[in-house]
Parts: C-alpha cells; sequence; structure tokens
C-alpha cells in the first residue's frame, strides 16, 4: 500500500490547486522513499528521467517563428481571412479541423497538427475570429471556452485517430505486450478494431461542435445588458 | 550523423536567450526568477548528458523550488495593436508561410530523412526522426521567417520569450510527469493497483469483466497521464485472465479498444499535461483545467461507447 502515497499526494494536490510542479516533484520523492530508497538516490533517479524526456520539450522550438509571426500580425490576419467566409461559425471552423486532424492522423501523419503548432497561432484565432463576425466582441468567458474548445478538438482528433494507423505507437505497444504473452496478432487487426470508436469519436464531438454556436448565442446575449437585448 | 543531443543545442540556446531576456527586463519584478528557472533549464539542455544523475536532480529541484516561490512575466508590449494591423495588411496571407512550414517540414523530414545516409551511415539517427525533424522544421520555419519579415536579431527571442513566460513552468510539467511515471513504475504502483482492483471489484460477469477494465483504463490512465503506462498493468490484470480467458472474449477487440477507453482517461486528466495543461497554458486561459472541462463530456461518452463496442464484438 505505501506506494500509493505518490497518487495520494497528487490527488490532494491536484484538487487544491497547488503548484502542480511542486506537487509532481514531491509525489516523486515521498514514492521513493516510501519503496525504501535513499533521497540521494531518489533525487538522481528523478533527474534521469526528467533528462530523458527532455525529447518532450521540442515542440518549444516552434516558439521563435510563432512569436515573430504574431508580432507582425498573423492572428488578425487569420481573422481576417476567415471573416470573408459568410459560412464560418466557431463551430463549424472546429468542426473542420477536428476532421482534418482525424483523418490527418489516421494516415500517420500526427505531426501535421498540435498546439503550440497549429491551435494557438491559427485554429484558436480563427474560431474566434468567426465568433466575433457573428457576435461583436465577445465576453472573456466565451473567449476562454472558444480557445478551451479549439485545444480540446486538436486532442479528440488525434487520440482517436491515430489508432487507425498501424504503425502508431499505441498500436505497437498493443502487439509487443500480447506477443509477450504468447499471442501474435497483426497490427491490421488492431488498427480495423479502433475504427468504431474514432468514427463514434467524430459524431459525438462533432455533435458538441455543432451545438457550440447555440451555446456562444445564449452566452453572448445573457452577456448583453438588458437594454441592448430589447433593441 | 544528427541525434537528438544537436536538437538539445538549440532547446539550450532558446532556452538561454529567453532566460537573458528575462535578465535584462526591468518591467517583470520577478526577473531573477525567472532568469534562474530558464537559466537552469538551458544547463540541463546543453549539459545534462555529461552531468551526474544526482547533479541533474539538484537542478530540477532548483528550477521545481523558483517555480514553487513564483515565476513573473514582462509587461512591456513588443508589438502594438495598430502596428499589428499595418503589417498583417502588408503581409497578407504570407504570413501563414513561416508557421506552417513547422509542421509540413517536420511531416516531410520524417518520411525523408528516414532512409537517408550519408556514406553508408544514416544521416540522422533512425531512432528520433521525427523529433529530429521537428527541431530541424522550426529551424527551417525561422528562417522564412526572419527572411519574409526582416525583423530585429533579437526580435525571436524577445517574442519566444513573451509565449514561454505566458506558459512558465507547466512549460516543464510533462517532463516531470515522464520522471514521476519513471519512479511509480520502479516503486510497483501498477502491481499493487491491479491488485486491489481484481480484489475489490465485482467481476462476477462477462459485462461485469469489461466495465472493469474500460474504465480501470480510464482511472489508471488518469492517475499515471498515460494510457501506455496503464494499458500493461490492467490488461495483465483484468483483460487478459478474466476478459478474454475466463470469459472468451476476442483478445484483438478487447485490447484494442482497451487501450482506446485510456484514450479517454487522458482526455480527463491534469496528469497528462502535454495535451490538457500546456494549452490552457499556451491558450492564456485564466482557468487551468478549461481544457478538461471543454473535453469530459465527450470522454464520458465515448467510455460507454468503448464499452458498449466492447462488450457487443468481442464475445460474437
Amino acid at each position: 500500500m505505501l506506494p500509493l502515497i505518490g497518487i495520494l499526494i497528487v490527488i490532494v494536490g491536484f484538487a487544491l490547486r497547488l503548484n502542480a510542479l511542486l506537487v509532481v516533484t514531491l509525489a516523486g520523492v515521498a514514492t521513493g522513499l516510501a519503496s525504501g530508497q535513499s533521497l540521494p538516490d531518489v533525487i538522481a533517479a528523478f533527474g534521469k528521467a526528467f533528462v530523458d524526456s527532455r525529447y518532450i520539450a521540442i515542440v518549444w522550438l516552434a516558439l521563435p517563428v510563432i512569436g515573430l509571426a504574431e508580432r507582425s500580425g498573423l492572428k488578425e490576419r487569420s481573422r481576417d481571412v476567415i471573416s470573408r467566409i459568410r459560412a464560418a461559425t466557431a463551430g463549424r471552423v472546429l468542426l473542420v479541423y477536428l476532421a482534418l486532424r482525424q483523418i490527418t492522423a489516421a494516415l500517420g501523419l500526427v505531426s501535421l497538427g498540435g498546439h503550440a503548432q497549429m491551435v494557438r497561432p491559427l485554429v484558436a484565432p480563427m474560431a474566434e475570429g468567426a465568433a466575433e463576425n457573428t457576435h461583436g466582441d465577445l465576453p472573456e468567458a466565451t473567449r476562454e471556452r472558444i480557445k478551451a474548445m479549439a485545444a480540446g478538438v486538436d486532442n479528440v482528433g488525434m487520440f482517436f485517430g491515430e489508432d487507425v494507423f498501424v504503425a502508431i505507437g499505441s498500436i505497437l505497444l498493443i502487439r509487443g505486450f500480447l506477443e509477450q504473452n504468447g499471442i501474435v496478432v497483426e497490427p491490421l487487426q488492431l488498427a480495423r478494431w479502433a475504427i468504431p470508436t474514432a468514427l463514434c469519436a467524430f459524431v459525438l464531438h462533432g455533435a458538441r461542435l455543432w451545438w457550440f454556436d447555440r451555446q456562444i448565442a445564449r452566452q453572448v446575449a445573457a452577456d448583453a445588458p438588458a437594454g441592448e437585448q430589447a433593441s | 550523423m544528427i541525434k537528438l543531443e544537436a536538437i538539445y543545442v538549440l532547446m539550450g540556446l532558446l532556452t538561454g536567450g529567453i532566460a537573458l531576456v528575462n535578465a535584462r527586463d526591468d518591467s517583470n519584478p520577478r526577473r531573477w526568477r525567472n532568469t534562474l528557472f530558464w537559466g537552469v533549464y538551458a544547463v540541463l539542455f546543453l549539459a545534462g548528458s555529461y552531468l551526474g544523475d544526482l547533479t541533474n536532480g539538484i537542478l530540477v529541484l532548483v528550477m521545481v523550488a523558483t517555480a514553487a516561490a513564483g515565476l513573473g512575466q514582462g509587461t512591456r508590449e513588443t508589438a502594438t495593436a495598430a502596428g499589428r494591423s499595418a503589417s498583417a495588411a502588408r503581409y497578407g496571407s504570407r504570413l501563414f508561410v513561416p508557421v506552417l512550414i513547422v509542421p509540413l517540414a517536420t511531416f516531410a523530414g520524417s518520411v525523408l530523412l528516414k532512409d537517408l545516409t550519408v556514406g553508408g551511415l544514416p544521416l540522422v539517427d533512425p531512432k528520433q526522426v521525427t523529433q529530429i525533424a521537428l527541431g530541424i522544421g522550426t529551424v527551417l520555419g525561422l528562417l522564412a521567417g526572419l527572411v519574409m519579415l526582416r525583423p530585429t536579431v533579437s526580435a525571436p527571442i524577445v517574442e519566444a520569450r513573451r509565449l514561454m513566460d505566458s506558459v512558465g513552468w507547466a512549460a516543464v510539467l510533462p517532463q516531470s510527469l515522464a520522471a514521476l511515471g519513471a519512479v511509480f513504475a520502479a516503486a510497483g504502483v501498477g502491481k499493487v493497483v491491479s491488485t486491489l482492483a481484481t480484489t475489490w471489484l465485482p467481476l462476477g460477469s462477462p459485462l461485469a469483466a469489461v466495465v472493469a477494465y474500460a474504465v480501470g483504463m480510464a482511472l489508471f490512465t488518469m492517475i499515471m497521464g498515460n494510457a501506455f503506462a496503464a494499458f500493461p498493468v490492467m490488461t495483465a490484470g483484468i483483460g487478459l485472465p478474466l476478459v478474454v480467458q475466463q470469459y472468451g472474449g476476442d483478445v484483438v477487440v478487447v485490447t484494442a479498444i482497451g487501450m482506446l477507453s485510456g484514450f479517454c482517461g487522458t482526455l480527463m486528466t491534469p496528469m497528462a499535461a502535454n495535451f490538457n495543461i500546456v494549452p490552457a497554458a499556451l491558450l492564456e486561459l485564466r482557468g487551468r483545467y478549461g481544457v478538461i472541462r471543454a473535453q469530459v463530456p465527450t470522454a464520458l461518452m465515448l467510455l460507454v461507447v468503448n464499452i458498449v463496442l466492447m462488450s457487443v464484438f468481442a464475445f460474437r
């Protein structure tokens, strides 16, 4: 039971909204100590694992070019482009991105999306811009919702698209795990059984995006002063 | 051969530059903390492979302590709204070019570089092609931006600092969570959890076993922040022995949909920081859990879908 102390620290820490970086580090140290390691050993193990996973941070190399383009008016341009498409709404912009993200991920093109590469510079400003075209200036809460949905679309599209591709990490992990247990399966069989969930993910999340425009309209109307609503 | 180490040098230069810009910015009341935080991160990128594990661990603790004390953010605007609008009108849709080069070059690189050899040796470390292609893609995108926009020399790093400080310590969270996952695995957390699950859950019917496996995948993924870490534990504990062997479920259907049930958990947990917490920071949301909140309804509906699909198709 003692190793579970780390899980407890994480749950309590996140629930109390303490600094997550601190919570995670404390949980790691506590778990290591609880399993009988000495403090220097625990710190060394944590340091090694941190350094070994530096590759996760490579995506931040995109920040100079994105910042540069933003300084030169990238977001303004994104909104301008979307304003020329009459039919564009926040929900529809995100629906199109969901379809693109899921299809490209299913073809193995996972690297064509991402929060730093696509959502922050392009998708979120376009969705926001589309909502502004319909409703004018948006309340802050609505902006938050739109940006959060934009990030969520990237995740849902990738998670439930990539597994349809045979050479993705998760398929290979399942295959490797089963092989260790003496069961041989073909990656293609596994990928095939990712398709029903993928289709349901598109339908369900797509339906939420379809509803999203109405939610925005309601939120904007509720935020507007009563006098304006009457006119 | 180009290895990840070369890309880490770029990361070291980026984070080191961010530390320097912070050191010179007196509009940030906590500038020295930011300088320390990003400076130490730069050291871990440039020298992490050569320092000892304990030294690296202590450096990580220094970063964590600095972050816990609180980082700040410079308030000086780098461009006016009027300036950005004028520039947007001037460059038009060409502004998309440098930004789109990053994902396109990453994709092209990960396909083309895989088989490229120079003098019989692969040009790029074959195990790390995607990461290296991403690094190269960002450099190409930046070069295109520099040629097209002709900014001052310091502009890219000043802008990167603006974005990085708006993300703050959350930028480092995914790496800390990966480290936590390694510690959990070494301490045998997975075994304890799967023992608990099989001891306490009612598993007396095929449907109950399917529900326990799918929900267990989602919950354990939420704890570990990663479906890959949950999969071997839950599948060895419930999926294989019960759903497949005892009740005769189809192993392909069960494991494929089991993994997807884990992904539902990924959508609902702050432990999957790079998918849920980092984008909230990157998009400058005020609510740290805003992205998770947007995803929970879809995740729960899909978990039900997975349970239905598994119980219908695994026992045909």
